[in-house]
């Protein structure tokens, strides 16, 4: 547990570098960035939220099990979607210009983007944000267990 | 005799480093540059995607990313095990 000014600019800062981190994932085939990069920025907001509230307060809030739960359901989405294409070729991109989910076809050239393109990259983007963001959050967590438990002995 | 070994492979890997410092092309100037230039042309209409990157990492090189993601498992693994005793 940190000092107050701390904790308070944790409660200011804590939901925009959330926002942001689903922000990179949710938008990783229009702008830089992708699902390894906006976990990343999650879990440093998980690492923020442990730092200054102390592992006693933090352990009630996120729970370790949840979010290996989370993980495995990332990994298994990435290579689940990476299987839909397999009549192809595995990792095929089945979605991409189909008309249906994520499939507008994109403008060749310079132009805006549209969040409703790229096919199945989008969903893959997601799985590993997933992916990252839990192992990331649960790595941060046990270690400072860790480190709590050696300070005691 | 262990600190010879030492010094002789802290000489070898220093070599290669340095020699592959030497040797380092100038940024912005590949030696190969015809797969850039394909996925550059191609990656938008191929991937439907504005973002070249993203299209390389999780389409054309599709198996790096999921080798990428067993790797971070692979390490979500070994800190718990590392940890292990002390959560018991």
């Amino acid at each position: 547990m940190m000092s107050k000014i701390v904790r308070t600019i944790t409660n200011i800062l804590y939901s925009s570098i959330m926002i942001f981190g689903f922000y990179v994932i949710m938008h990783g085939h229009l702008t830089p960035g992708g699902g390894f990069q906006g976990g990343a920025v999650v879990a440093s907001g998980i690492a923020l939220v442990l730092i200054a509230y102390g592992y006693d307060t933090v352990k009630s809030w996120i729970k370790k099990s949840n979010l290996s739960i989370l993980e495995s359901i990332g990994g298994l989405a990435f290579i689940g979607v990476a299987f839909l294409g397999i009549g192809t070729t595995f990792f095929y991109n089945f979605l991409a210009n189909s008309g249906t989910l994520f499939g507008n076809p994109t403008v060749i050239g310079i132009n805006p983007g549209d969040l409703n393109t790229a096919g199945a990259l989008p969903l893959m983007s997601w799985a590993v944000g997933l992916k990252v963001l839990a192992g990331l959050g649960s790595i941060v967590l046990l270690m400072a267990y860790g480190i709590k438990k050696g300070d005691g002995k | 005799m262990k600190k010879y070994i030492a010094l002789v492979a802290l000489l070898v890997v220093s070599g290669f480093f340095l020699l592959s410092a030497i040797e380092m092309h100038s940024f912005g100037s590949p030696a190969e540059e015809d797969m850039d230039r394909y996925f550059i042309e191609n990656a938008q209409e191929e991937a439907s995607t504005n973002n070249v990157v993203t299209s390389i990492v999780f389409d054309y090189r599709g198996f790096d990313t999921l080798g990428e993601a067993t790797v971070l498992f692979t390490a979500v693994v070994g800190v718990s095990l590392l940890f292990r005793r002390l959560i018991k």
